[in-house]
């Protein structure tokens, strides 16, 4: 390909830095597809110095314009961090490349007005194709962002996480939170079950509030973890079912009568301590203190 | 009865039977269901999906809206694979039967919580199953 040199653009932009990113900074303000207000104009403005400052250090000393040249490494790194964080605001692939061709009509103007009626066609034409490319580069290192992200999302919800809380002497509570579809469900129940004899605990309320959906596989888990615990001298109390999943339990079938379970933890903590021959009583004569 | 809404997800690991509920989630959200409707036509959802992966080694399922008249919205979800298929249907809709080490609860379970069910099944060749929640 014939590349020709980037002297006179070069020129411009080393000259004109500060009128071609302020032009280029309101033109982008002024969209409607800016991710509407997902972008501060601070983070808008210094994303934007940053790619013309790397923009006009690779165009500069009359090389060509191939954006696959070395001398463009930096610039394809500032734009490859701009994806990154876009796609993790949940920009779109084209709000995210728009952010390169919306450079297109403020240089243009400013390189027309300053050329003084001189041909400036082919500069511009070799100017647009290597936005263009560096917009396509930017969608995909955004694609590649946005794949990563969701990965780690997903991961995250696959992820169960469970605290064994003391709540009293022989009382403990574990919150569930997260799925319990993943392959090491069973293992982070037993392991659990180790810290509850481990902290030498009568009761174990496991509260699953923060557990999704309630099906076949969920009900599974908790009544193996109910009757393992049983055969260890542990008592399980179930709270947090809510009440629509109290509905699809019994249309799935499931057997919840070997297990007690209780509406909130509260719950399932008074009725603990109760079979602890314990309760929580209010200090008569002593208002305000506790 | 017109499809207003279509759409596509493979069901072959744990992450995509998350994003299966997820995504039924989602559309029943967008059809107003109820609370009550939408953890119905999940948890069904997570049934079959599971049971896609599990027992039918992988497939993929169909999204649809459907809309009867101006009223009656539903949602309306097809779980295939090509899988060993099952010899007896009537046997695994059956409580608490189960190859596997289920509760043998998922298909029958997921038929109480749809509004229509229907399923086909050849050994051999693979299993389908349809169920569509009406608001
Ligand atoms: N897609 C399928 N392909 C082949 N066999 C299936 C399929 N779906 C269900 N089955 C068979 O039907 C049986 C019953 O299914 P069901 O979902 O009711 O129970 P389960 O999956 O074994 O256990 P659970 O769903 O309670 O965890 C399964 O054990 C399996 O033999
Ligand atoms: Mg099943």
């Amino acid at each position: 390909m014939n590349h020709p040199k980037t002297g006179r653009v070069a020129d411009l932009v080393a000259r004109a830095q500060q009128d071609i990113l302020d032009d280029w900074i309101r033109q982008q303000l002024g969209q409607t597809g800016r991710g509407a207000g997902r972008i501060s104009e601070a983070a808008l403005r210094q994303q934007s110095t940053r790619f013309l400052e790397a923009f006009a250090r690779a165009i500069n000393g009359g090389l060509i314009y191939d954006a696959k040249a070395p001398r463009w490494d930096d610039l394809r790194e500032v734009l490859k961090e701009l994806s990154l964080s876009r796609a993790a605001q949940n920009f779109s692939t084209s709000e995210t490349a728009t952010f390169i061709f919306s450079l297109k009509q403020p240089l243009f103007e400013r390189l027309r007005k300053e050329a003084g009626g001189a041909d400036v066609d082919a500069d511009i034409w070799s100017i647009s194709t290597l936005l263009d490319t560096l917009g396509l580069y930017t969608s995909e290192a955004y694609q590649k962002a946005r794949e990563e992200v969701i990965n780690r999302q997903q991961e995250e919800m696959l992820e169960l996480s469970t605290p064994v809380v003391q709540l009293w002497d022989g009382i403990v509570a574990l919150p569930l939170i997260g799925t319990l579809d993943s392959a090491r469900t069973q293992v982070v129940m037993e392991s659990l079950l180790n810290e509850v004899m481990a902290r030498r605990a009568k009761f174990a309320i496991i509260d699953i509030t923060g557990v999704p959906t309630v099906d076949t596989l969920v009900a599974q888990h908790l009544l193996k973890t109910v009757a393992a615990a049983r055969l260890m001298g542990v008592e399980c109390l179930i709270s947090g079912i809510r009440p629509q999943f109290a509905q699809t339990i019994v249309h799935l079938g499931i057997d919840l009568t070997q297990v007690v379970t209780k509406a909130s933890l509260a719950d399932a903590f008074s009725l603990a301590l109760k079979k602890l021959q314990m309760a929580v009583v209010r200090l008569e004569g002593r208002p305000g203190r506790s | 009865m017109p499809t207003i809404k279509t759409d596509a997800l493979p069901i072959r690991s744990d992450e995509d039977v998350v994003r299966v509920r997820q995504k039924v989630r989602q559309w029943a959200t967008e059809l107003s269901f109820s609370l009550v409707e939408q953890t119905k036509v999940v948890t069904a959802a997570s049934e079959l999906a599971r049971n896609t992966l599990v027992h039918g080694g992988g497939g993929e399922v169909t999204l649809e809206t459907l809309a009867e008249g101006t009223k009656r919205k539903g949602l309306r979800l097809t779980f295939q694979d090509r899988g060993p298929g099952i010899p007896n249907i009537e046997r695994a809709m059956t409580e608490g039967y189960t190859t596997g080490d289920g509760l043998g609860l998922g298909l029958s379970g997921a038929r109480r919580l749809s509004s229509e069910f229907d399923i086909h099944s050849e050994v051999g060749v693979g299993t389908s199953v349809t169920i569509t929640r009406w608001k």
